[in-house]
């Protein structure tokens, strides 16, 4: 493959803490090579900051694959990055060009607070699948794994919910912050499953309504969560959980 | 003994050079180490162990709790098995997120004797494979109970939702991996490693909204707490706020995975780090086999000097990838230029029987042979290539045959076959696309080997309880079950079934003698001692104020590592990178420059925290490498090698683990475990 340098700018945003209000700043990135990925363009950065005893830049990463769900920079109005279907830490330099302005934020959701730079909290996440995102199965109770057949299409069409590395991009995406396509991914992956049944009626209605206690919002159906999610997890999930919803508030009997 | 003239070298070695620098090392030896495998046929071990093992009644397991540290396959695993058993758990991990930790980028799949194929596979083919595999450096009975429950971990995942891969009638599908010839390999396309991570952190956070378990995100463990001689806490920091906190448990499982990153570059999440093991063995747990480190032969190669980790591509698709250089020396054509007689598919011609499926170590050495003697490809001409062609014809043409299509044109056959390919290994090749620009459809992916899994750790007993009492450790930061190489999936295969279906039996055995012990107030002085030590190796680590960052020292103990201690070793070279990382720490705690405050985020701090303890294990797997003169899997001596270039064992003289007991500044101890085999009986082994 084709490679060169390029000279970017970038406008990042600086945040000391969750009480810090935070602001731009901007950095020259030069002699950046085209094979790098984006976070190793930071890399380079940081380590010049660090060098003229600058602090450097904090931002989450971890499998540097795609698969963790730990990156979570804004770059330029878009969650991840231009690439489509791509995380952070997957977009490479060769997406820009000589003499770009780069501008990287953090996910912006008030259930999603700012750490420091361009690290923000996710644990609300977390939270939502405690309230039901599960199997209630003690482990050592199963029966064998071929003893209850899946039909493949509803096994594939469960494993495409369950690849949601809960980033949290479609939220940042999103103008109500809604957390909806995240939520509605957990749910469609244990409701396509016979072994995700039984709890399906309490699952939803109780994922919901932690998704609203932690402040995301309500989903307006503009599909900008799908246009981003770098795991490509549709849209339609969200209509399964709308569907879910409504039968489980029909039929509960509690 | 041998080990007397290693020591002898290395001491002619501080005396040759540097007399100032070095200190000396001492190495001597003792057989005292219990591994406490229960007596009795192999098939019957776990067994036995299981029913006579003691218990904690359900009331006394709610007055008991149990630190986690490490909330990956295994520490989830554990810490929800151990929740729902009704003990109180804290877990802690340094991601934001359980659901993060580096298991969750595993993605070939997970073994288990299931013989769902009905080709001849048990779980003596599993547990006989995997000691094989192994080089004959495992023990027999920690495998055979692996393989025992290998089938209840899959029963188990399945219950929990995990989508496995299956076939049209419904039922679970298998691939084949690298050193067997079953099909034993359950998977969820490239994500298996994901899906079981997602299954085991659901089964923690419904034990967090239980009440069962506490957890702590974003903190990382930085010392244990021994109080009477037992495991009775930690310190760590909230690496939010950098306060540190003390936390009292009756016991403390380490499941922290492995340390990979000693070599800077490797297929390990970059926060993968040896820190807690390393504590744990400056307490006195001892470190076990450090130099079996596994170099995994599929991976894309280093571009350049920018490169921050390397991206695996699985095993997986060695079943039906072909591995090919070109028969020329320093060939600079096109690959697709490069007609089929003027390619070496070098390991179809040395391993006819396995092919490319012979195990990692094998086919990582033959591509480094390959390159080393001038036949790599690409810029850099470390790299080999692993080419779909063949397997995109012949899927085409199964799939034309499926639906009935008769007189196809090679074109259309290209197309059904790219479509099989895609939904099989769809991911990795977008993920591949990704990095290099290169579509894999149309050109062979160049590939390379790199530092993928350390085999090596804290030597565990048969109950997975350390040197030190209270003190656990399970998954990859255990040495326990792979010998000296680690087939292909299975290490999710170990890391589930040590917390699903280890743990919860026997620590209930240590456990039980603990039910009188009070929770251990945390302003108890060893708590306090514990604090203060991390608290001024902090304060120590700042104010150093140098010239050179985290990074730059990372880098070149990686360098190191990689050169003298990576795919093959020798003794003149492993002595020169003793006294080099021993150099390398002088000038890290001199000139290391970390910005940034103690009491806030600060991922430097972090980092200098943990490359500070990859620096003295890099000592210790240089010195372990040393002392071992033979080669066995991953472990290969330059100077023990058959006249074919395969590894040579020296049984009589090496079998045994080599347990490192730390003493002092690079002072280690040798203990050794004899290895019996009562079962298989090991021979050379062969792969061709
Ligand atoms: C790219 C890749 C692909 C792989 N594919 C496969 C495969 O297909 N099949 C297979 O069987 N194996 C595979 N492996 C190996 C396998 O993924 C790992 O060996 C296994 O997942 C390790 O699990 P673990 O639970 O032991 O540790 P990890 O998953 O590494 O978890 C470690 C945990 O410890 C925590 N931790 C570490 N240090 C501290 C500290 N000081 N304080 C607090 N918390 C700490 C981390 O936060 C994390 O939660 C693969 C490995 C890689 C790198
Ligand atoms: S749905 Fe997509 S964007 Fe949202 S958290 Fe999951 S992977 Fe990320
Ligand atoms: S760092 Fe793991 S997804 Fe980007």
């Amino acid at each position: 493959m084709e490679h060169k340098n390029i000279n970017v700018k970038l406008k990042v945003w600086r945040q000391r803490n969750s009480n810090d209000k935070g602001s731009f700043e901007t950095y020259d990135a030069n002699n950046i090579s085209t094979e790098m990925s984006f976070l190793e363009m930071f890399d380079v950065l940081n380590e010049e900051l660090i060098r003229d005893g600058k602090d450097p830049i904090a931002f989450d990463h971890d499998c540097r694959e795609g698969i963790c769900g730990m990156c979570s920079m804004y770059i330029n109005g878009r969650p991840h990055g231009p690439w489509h279907a791509n995380t952070t830490c997957q977009l490479h330099m060769r997406a820009f060009n000589d003499g770009d302005t780069i501008v990287v934020e953090p996910w912006r959701a008030k259930a999603f607070p700012v750490i420091k730079d361009l690290m923000v909290d996710r644990t609300a996440f977390d939270r939502i699948i405690q309230a039901g995102g599960y199997v209630s199965v003690n482990t050592g109770n199963a029966v064998d794994g071929n003893s209850i057949p899946i039909e493949k299409d509803k096994a594939d069409a469960s494993f495409a919910a369950a690849m949601c590395i809960g980033c949290g991009a479609c939220v940042a995406a999103c103008k109500n912050s809604s957390a909806m396509l995240f939520t509605s991914a957990k749910v469609a992956h244990l409701a396509l499953l016979p072994q995700g049944d039984p709890e399906r009626k309490s699952r939803v209605v109780n994922m919901i309504a932690q998704m609203d206690k932690e402040g995301f919002g309500a989903c307006t159906n503009t599909g900008a969560c799908e246009a981003v999610c770098p795991k490509e997890i549709s849209i339609s999930n969200i209509a399964r959980l709308n569907m879910e919803y409504t039968s489980a508030c029909l039929t509960s009997d509690k | 003994m041998f080990s007397k003239e290693v020591a002898e070298l290395l001491q002619k070695l501080n005396r040759d050079e540097n007399k100032d620098d070095l200190k000396i090392i001492s190495i001597q030896t003792n057989d005292m180490l219990n591994s406490k495998i229960p007596a009795g046929p192999l098939e019957n071990k776990w067994k036995n162990y299981k029913s006579t093992c003691k218990l904690v009644n359900p009331a006394n397991k709610r007055k008991i709790e149990v630190i986690v540290v490490g909330t990956g396959l295994a520490g989830a695993s554990a810490a929800a098995a151990l929740g729902e058993l009704g003990y109180k758990v804290k877990a802690f991990c340094f991601q934001d997120s359980p659901r993060r930790a580096h298991s969750i980028a595993a993605q070939g799949g997970i073994n288990a004797a299931k013989n769902y194929q009905n080709d001849g596979d048990s779980i003596y083919r599993l547990f006989y494979d995997t000691i094989k595999g192994g080089d004959y450096r495992a023990r027999e009975g920690n495998v055979h109970r692996l393989a025992e429950v290998s089938g209840n971990i899959i029963d188990q995942c399945v219950a929990q939702g995990v989508p496995f891969a299956r076939e049209y009638g419904g039922l679970l599908s298998n691939r084949s991996f690298g050193g067997t010839q079953v099909q034993r390999t359950f998977y969820a396309a490239g994500q298996t490693g994901q899906q079981l991570l997602i299954g085991a952190y659901q089964a923690l956070e419904r034990q967090v909204a239980l009440g069962n378990v506490d957890m702590y995100s974003r903190h990382e463990m930085l010392e244990l707490v021994m109080i009477d001689g037992k495991t009775r806490g930690i310190i760590c920091r909230n690496l939010v706020t950098g306060e540190l906190e003390r936390h009292f448990g009756h016991a403390v499982l380490l499941c922290t995975g492995g340390y990979g990153n000693v070599f800077y570059l490797s297929t390990n999440a970059m926060g993968s780090n040896v820190t807690a093991n390393w504590k744990a063995h400056k307490k006195g747990a001892l470190f076990a086999n450090p130099c079996f480190t596994q170099i995994h032969p599929t991976c894309i190669p280093v571009s350049g000097d920018h490169q921050s980790k390397l991206t695996l591509m699985s095993e997986s698709l060695r079943n039906d990838g072909r591995i090919w250089v070109p028969k020329k020396q320093g060939d600079n054509r096109k690959p697709n230029e490069i007609p089929e007689e003027e390619r070496d598919y070098y390991l179809e011609r040395r391993y006819p029987a396995f092919g490319n499926l012979v195990p990692r170590d094998v086919a990582s050495r033959a591509a480094k042979e390959r390159c080393d003697a001038g036949y790599g490809v690409g810029t850099s001409k470390q790299a080999v290539y692993l080419d779909y062609a063949d397997a995109i014809k012949r899927y085409g043409k199964i799939e034309a045959n499926k639906q009935g299509l008769a007189n196809v044109d090679e074109e259309t056959i290209i197309k059904l076959g790219k479509e099989v390919v895609k939904e099989k290994y769809g991911n990795l090749f977008d993920m591949y696309e990704k990095i290099t620009g290169e579509n894999p459809y149309e050109v062979p992916m160049r590939i390379y080997p790199a530092v993928h899994y350390t085999m090596g750790g804290l030597w565990v007993d048969y109950e997975l309880m350390t040197t030190v009492p209270g003190l656990y450790a399970l998954g990859e930061c255990n040495f326990s079950d792979h010998g000296a190489n680690r087939l292909g999936a299975s290490a999710l295969m170990q890391g589930l079934a040590d917390g699903y279906f280890v743990i919860p039996y026997t620590i209930g055995n240590y456990l039980a003698d603990e039910i009188h012990v009070k929770p251990i107030p945390t302003d108890h002085p060893a708590f306090a001692d514990a604090e203060s030590k991390v608290r001024d190796r902090i304060h120590m680590l700042m104010n150093i104020k140098g010239t050179q960052t985290v990074e730059s020292f990372h880098k070149r103990l990686g360098k190191i590592m990689w050169d003298k201690c990576g795919m093959a070793r020798n003794a003149e070279g492993l002595k020169q990178a003793i006294k080099e990382i021993q150099q390398l720490k002088q000038e890290f705690w001199s000139d290391v420059r970390i910005p940034g405050e103690i009491n806030e985020m600060n991922p430097e701090l972090d980092k200098a925290n943990r490359v500070a303890d990859f620096i003295e294990l890099g000592e210790l797997m240089c010195i372990d490498a040393l002392n071992r003169e033979e080669s066995c899997g991953g472990h290969f001596r330059e100077e023990h090698q058959t006249e074919e270039g395969e590894a040579l064992r020296h049984d009589d003289k090496f079998m045994y683990v080599a347990a490192w007991e730390m003493k002092g500044d690079h002072e280690w101890q040798l203990h050794k475990e004899d290895l019996n085999y009562e079962v298989v009986k090991p021979s050379q082994r062969s792969y061709k």
